[in-house]
């Protein structure tokens, strides 16, 4: 009869004992998963830069040619007025500059959105938008080798990685020592 | 993340199950109280019989109705729970081309919280700043902001706090909450429908079996278990909202945490709390969806105290804490911070501070200035922030007495008042009708002269002599 208790205890003991290296398992294969799932969200975002940059550029110059024209061709008539001497020159030129002011006026009516500055910052916000995803699932990258290697190293679970064969990651680290550098910023 | 997440969910099962007793001990109670069970045997009481006195037929249906109430209101919770709240916030949809900006950090985020898609974004039309993330898990999860937090947040504030509610969705606290704050609502409904039908049920022949039965037993038995089921009525309600409060504010400070890691640049959260906790109140808020937003919408400060049945912790608090963290951004130094500030233990799940990978903050305190770094408003937002009051100063009293004596003094000076600078600081203020040559300061007590004072009056009127 005791024999018969010791026995379901044992098995009892075997049972949960097994469940627990079941449950550390899958957790183990869950995150290592995330991490190879954040390897490759890497390679989306670098994909999306690649693919979009471009095309966010030539936008950016489509606009600012409209522009340079219509603001070339004021600036050209203003010259000619200051340049113009002698009342009948300088009332033709004068003439020409209302003219192209005009001209201007009528297109930035047609194009309310003509303005160089706001299209700049909106490229700007692009472009920093996708450094700082590159940034982030880089981040993400790592967080997710912390906490996969936190449990492969850490006692117990690394009994069960051991008996599994789990090894640890790599962390995405900077090859180039350049990179590390402070970049240099100048408008000359 | 994952280990948090499966350490909290473990945490709120634990919670919830002491809830869920806390509710079916009233449900009980009630049931208990409405249908006694009845007992005139004079032998005394054995095993057998306390059992089945305890589980009588009352007091079992009585469970079952405090379930079954329970599970309704959690059923249309979970499912439409989401958008209820966005319909009682008067939140309006947003899409890319409405505030690029704001699709961008959103999406940040998601990428650094390794959502699988980055949540809805809403927009609340409204000049207070606040926020808040509904939604039942990251498949299903929206955020919304006011038109107010979008003005005035440059975009490193911005990020931090999109970053603090996405933490409140890996985390499935609004799920938490949800279903505390359901369970909590039953236990005060079902407390409410109790001292209703008290008169009733006391008036009931119930209490008269208890009183009248001579039995040593059952009877005192009976009468026992009813003066507990009294004090559970009474004292269930208060535990609900307790428990309910304290978990909601450790749930914001988990949250601050989540922003810090997700950022790791906690200076970006601190400086928003900063901003928002001056202009927190909303036009139209409610109590129900209070618990949701960054900062208690409800006190015109921002809860800038802290009491039991505040569902937010104290702002400053909040503040020093995410400035405090030292030596790497990471849970464990969230969790040290918060120590260090209360003397005490950090009440953080043991899971989290594993994995303290100490990062060093991402970028340099220096905070560039508002509105360098931001791109047009969408056009909702912009029409709001046209109607509203300019960017004030902070209205202290020394302002609003420095303002009060700049307009008296405009006043004066067209009334032809004369001011003359006393060399101690005084300015003295003599109105046109004073008629004697001289006047005393009546700080220092030097004489002035008035007539040489209004000769050389053009000159000599200094409006700004401190």
């Amino acid at each position: 009869m005791s024999m018969l208790i010791g026995l379901a205890v044992v098995g009892g003991v075997a049972l949960m004992l097994a469940l627990w290296v079941i449950g550390v398992y899958n957790g183990l294969i869950r995150l290592r998963n995330a991490v190879k799932n954040a390897w490759s969200q890497i390679d989306v975002q670098l994909k999306r830069r690649h693919d979009l940059i471009p095309n966010l550029i030539e936008t950016a110059k489509g606009y600012m040619n409209h522009e340079r024209e219509t603001l070339e061709s004021v600036t050209r008539a203003r010259n000619l007025a200051a340049g113009a001497s002698g009342v009948g020159a300088q009332s033709k030129a004068e003439g020409g500059l209302s003219q192209a002011l005009s001209n201007f006026f009528v297109v930035v009516e047609q194009y309310p959105d003509l303005k160089a500055n706001q299209n700049f910052l909106a490229l700007q916000e692009e472009l920093t938008s996708t450094e700082n995803r590159i940034g982030f699932s880089r981040q993400a990258y790592n967080d997710a080798v912390m906490t996969f290697n936190n449990q492969v190293e850490m006692f117990p679970g690394n009994i069960v990685a051991g008996m599994f064969g789990f090894g640890k990651s790599e962390f995405f680290e900077i090859e180039v020592p350049a990179e590390r550098e402070v970049p240099k910023v100048s408008f000359s | 993340m994952f280990e948090l997440v499966r350490a909290n969910k473990r945490r709120s099962v634990v919670l919830m199950l002491v809830m869920l007793a806390l509710m079916l001990a009233v449900g009980y109670a009630i049931g208990f109280a409405v249908y006694p069970a009845v007992d005139n045997q004079v032998v005394a009481l054995d095993q057998a019989r306390a059992l089945r006195l305890t589980f009588t037929p009352g007091g079992l249906i009585g469970m079952a109705v405090a379930l079954g109430v329970w599970a309704v209101q959690a059923l249309a919770a979970y499912t439409a729970g989401a958008q209820m709240l966005m319909a009682a916030s008067g939140a309006k949809k947003l899409t890319k081309a409405d505030s690029p900006q704001l699709f961008n950090v959103v999406e940040e985020m998601s990428i650094a919280a390794m959502l699988p898609k980055p949540p809805e974004i809403y927009l609340i039309e409204d000049m207070g700043l606040n926020a808040f993330a509904a939604g039942r898990d990251p498949q299903h999860a929206s955020v919304a902001v006011t038109a107010g937090l979008l003005a005035r947040l440059n975009r490193d504030q911005l990020q931090g706090v999109i970053a603090h509610e996405i933490s409140h969705i890996v985390h499935r606290d609004v799920l938490y909450m949800t279903m505390m704050g359901v369970m909590a609502g039953t236990i005060i409904m079902l407390t409410d429908l109790f001292y209703r039908m008290t008169a009733r049920g006391l008036r009931m022949s119930g209490t008269r079996r208890y009183r009248s039965s001579k039995s040593q037993g059952g009877g005192a038995y009976l009468l026992v278990l009813f003066l507990v089921a009294l004090v559970l009525m009474i004292v269930a309600p208060l535990l609900a909202q307790l428990i309910y409060f304290a978990c909601s504010r450790r749930r914001e400070y988990l949250a601050d945490a989540g922003a810090a890691v997700l950022t790791r640049y906690p200076e970006g959260l601190a400086s928003a709390l900063e901003e928002i906790s001056g202009n927190a109140a909303l036009e139209s808020k409610n109590r129900v969806t209070a618990p949701m937003y960054i900062i208690n919408p409800l006190t015109p400060e921002g809860a800038a105290f802290s009491s039991l049945s505040s569902t937010h912790p104290p702002v400053e608090k909040r503040i020093a804490v995410l400035r405090g963290m030292a030596g790497g951004v990471s849970y464990k130094t969230y969790a040290d911070a918060w120590g260090r500030l209360e003397g005490g233990g950090a009440k953080m799940p043991a899971a989290l501070l594993a994995d303290s990978g100490a990062a060093p903050a991402a970028r340099p305190a220096a905070r560039p200035a508002a509105g360098a770094d931001r791109i047009p408003l969408p056009a909702a937002a912009a029409a709001v922030f046209q109607q509203a009051r300019p960017a004030a100063e902070p209205d202290t009293p020394q302002v609003r007495v420095a303002r009060a004596r700049d307009a008296g003094d405009l006043v004066r000076r067209m009334n032809q008042f004369l001011f003359i600078a006393c060399p101690c600081g005084a300015k003295l203020k003599i109105p046109p009708e004073y008629a004697h040559p001289r006047v005393r300061c009546p700080r220092c007590h030097a004489v002035h002269s008035v007539a040489s004072a209004r000769a050389g009056d053009r000159t000599s009127f200094n409006p700004h002599v401190t």
